[in-house]
């Protein structure tokens, strides 16, 4: 055992991957809320839902039919994509040639619905979820104890980011999709089914939400609020990456992870609000965001 | 890009139009006789609500800045009103080196004096607030509202004074200018219409000043009004410090009037409850604030049986009046009947 800073190391690696935790989840959702925005100009109030749906799919899918961690991680995703889906062909596509503001009042409300329906039926209360027997155990690092699971999530959800990056920046689907979001008339013109990418990039972006979910399940318990705060905290985050890059929201959405479970070493109080104060220093000193272009 | 409001029709002169008029005698009327019929405290809890839709309204509607945080000017100034009335004494930390307490020994305080307190709490959160807000455009402006006022609700879960889950309860309502005794349900109700018609008729006067003809100019066109030479920013913060302010006073007498503050009126959710007041009634309408509040909360009074179903009902009043219904209640009416309200 060492000390680093006056503080114990077990404690101050274990705020480390507490904070790299949560900034696995931060990054995906901000990375899934700049793809929809960048598609659909809209910015999707209902992420946080969909986040906790995805955990409920999980719940449910072990509950009644006995499928574990591996399917739930495949099928969740697949199932709110789905509704996502559903939700843009019928509710979303009819707000695009109005003001932004009415699609975060749309998705405000579907989140609202989402909720209260799930509170309706499951309660308030965490349900748990266990971790799966593959990923139980860790590793004794020597200078800390590393949980397999939680190991797991920071690789995979960096592996996740990392291939939507790759695709979305280096492979010519992703060219289309970044040459739709600057001008989607012509890339129509170019015989390119525009309006079926966007349905597919808001239900790709859900799903990451989902995905999220998933992962959270084991480390959170599966509640029906579980989405709502962390979602105004993920809005924090892109306000302070800016929505413009890809990379710049899992940048942003890892690194406030990492300062927010430091901050948690030296001052638990703070922790929760150290990203909003982060938010307003960024407002002050670079308006735009860090990886933001100016509006 | 299209407005968030449809183009009012063009504002003949500064004075009220005859449907203005009307409509604001029938309002007068109605508020004088429905205390014969309808609960006082019920509507009491209204009028504050509809204070509060109003100074929301005057951003959204006439400023065309989307705040999602506007829980945080009424929840605050809530606490800070019930605080004053209750306890009276002020404690600010302060660091100089270390924490330290500034106590302000105060006695509680008359109604009068707590709702003035908590409304410049607003007012002065409010100027933070704007200021960082301002800031950025559109759907960030949104985000930033949202993320401040959470901040602030953490704050507040924490913070001695507003009694964490339990909230400040049995707030004395006190004896005002020292001859008006609140405890009476009657004089209670005149005192909140009273300060009701003063909000309604200031923002009916700010939305109808050089200033207000300045705020909705920056909202169709932004770029334009700066051209004009126009400095946007500073009509954009003032906009939201008076939208504070106004949503303090709301919150403040709410905590008078209901004799308690707590983290309800704090939170995300009474964020969006005075957008979907303000989105039901009628965005940029004078009226349709005051409308939105007294359904949503007749609503809520009504259907308190039903429970969690209430938070499915809202969030489908939000998806149908936004894909349906964007005018609002009397938006619609006025656009029919082709009037200003």
């Amino acid at each position: 055992m060492f000390e680093i800073f006056g503080v114990p190391s077990q404690a101050l690696f274990g705020q480390l991957l507490l904070g790299l935790i949560n900034g696995s989840f931060y990054a995906l959702l901000s990375l899934g809320l700049a793809v929809i925005f960048g598609m659909l100009n809209i910015i999707n109030f209902s992420h946080g839902a969909q986040y906790m749906m995805g955990a409920f799919v999980a719940f449910l899918l072990l509950q009644y039919m006995n499928l574990g961690y591996w399917l739930a991680l495949l099928i969740a995703p697949i199932v709110v994509g789905c509704l996502g889906i559903v939700i843009e062909r019928v509710l979303l596509r009819r707000l695009y040639r109005l003001d932004h503001l009415y699609g975060l009042l749309l998705t405000f409300g579907l989140a609202l619905i989402i909720e209260g329906v799930f509170r309706n039926y499951f309660g308030s209360a965490g349900l748990p979820y266990r971790v799966p027997e593959s990923l139980q155990g860790g590793y004794n690092l020597g200078f800390m104890f590393l949980p397999t699971y939680r190991a797991w999530v920071i690789a995979f959800s960096l592996f996740v980011c990392l291939t939507t990056w790759f695709v979305i920046e280096r492979t010519n689907l992703g060219s289309y999709l970044r040459a739709a979001t600057e001008n989607p008339s012509l890339v129509r013109a170019f015989g390119i089914n525009v309006p079926r990418m966007i349905t597919l990039t808001y239900s790709f972006g859900v799903g990451l939400a989902a995905l999220a979910g998933v992962m959270a399940a084991p480390i959170y318990n599966v509640s029906p609020q579980m989405g709502s705060e962390l979602i105004i905290v993920v809005f924090a985050v892109v306000v302070i990456g800016g929505m413009g890059s890809i990379m710049g929201a899992i940048v942003t959405g890892f690194g406030l992870g990492i300062i927010e479970g430091l901050t948690k070493v030296f001052s638990p109080e703070a922790s929760n609000t150290v990203i909003f104060v982060i938010m307003a220093v960024v407002l002050l000193v670079r308006p735009a965001g860090l990886f933001g272009r100016a509006t | 890009m299209t407005s968030v409001v449809a183009p009012l029709s063009p504002a003949k002169g500064t004075a009220a139009s005859a449907s203005e008029q009307i409509a604001f005698a029938l309002m007068v009327g109605a508020l004088l006789v429905a205390p014969t019929f309808i609960y006082p405290l019920f509507l009491m809890k209204a009028l504050c609500f509809a204070m509060f839709a109003c100074a929301f309204n005057l951003l959204i509607g006439y400023g065309g800045l989307v705040s999602f945080g506007h829980a945080l000017y009424f929840g605050w100034a809530s606490y800070v009103a019930a605080h004053l009335a209750k306890v009276g004494k002020v404690s600010l930390p302060y660091w100089v080196g270390t924490w330290h307490w500034l106590v302000i020994p105060l006695p509680p305080l008359p109604p009068e004096l707590a709702i003035l307190g908590g409304t410049v709490v607003a007012g002065l959160i409010g100027l933070v607030a704007g200021a960082l807000a301002i800031r950025r455009q559109g759907i960030y402006f949104a985000m930033i509202t949202l993320a401040l006022a959470q901040m602030m609700y953490l704050v507040a879960v924490r913070a001695p004074f507003t009694g964490g889950e339990d909230g400040i309860q049995a707030v004395p309502r006190g004896t005002m200018f020292a001859t008006l005794d609140l405890s009476n349900q009657m004089t209670m109700y005149s005192v909140v219409v009273v300060i009701f018609l003063g909000v309604f008729l200031l923002i009916y006067r700010i939305i109808h000043s050089p200033f207000g003809e300045v705020l909705k100019a920056i909202r169709e066109n932004e770029p334009r009004a700066v051209s004009l030479g126009y400095k946007t920013d500073r009509y954009k913060l003032v906009a939201f410090v008076l939208s504070a302010l106004l949503a303090g006073v709301a919150g403040s007498t709410k905590a008078i009037v209901l004799q308690i503050a707590s983290l309800t009126d704090v939170n995300w959710p009474m964020s969006g409850e005075v957008v979907l007041m303000t989105l039901v009634g009628g965005m940029g309408t004078v009226f349709g604030p005051v409308v939105g509040a007294s359904v949503i909360i007749a609503m809520q009074d009504y259907l308190a049986y039903v429970g969690q179903w209430v938070t499915v009902i809202q969030g489908s009043i939000f998806v149908i009046c936004v894909l349906l219904f964007r005018r609002g209640i009397v938006g619609e009416i006025a656009n029919l009947l082709r009037i200003r309200l």
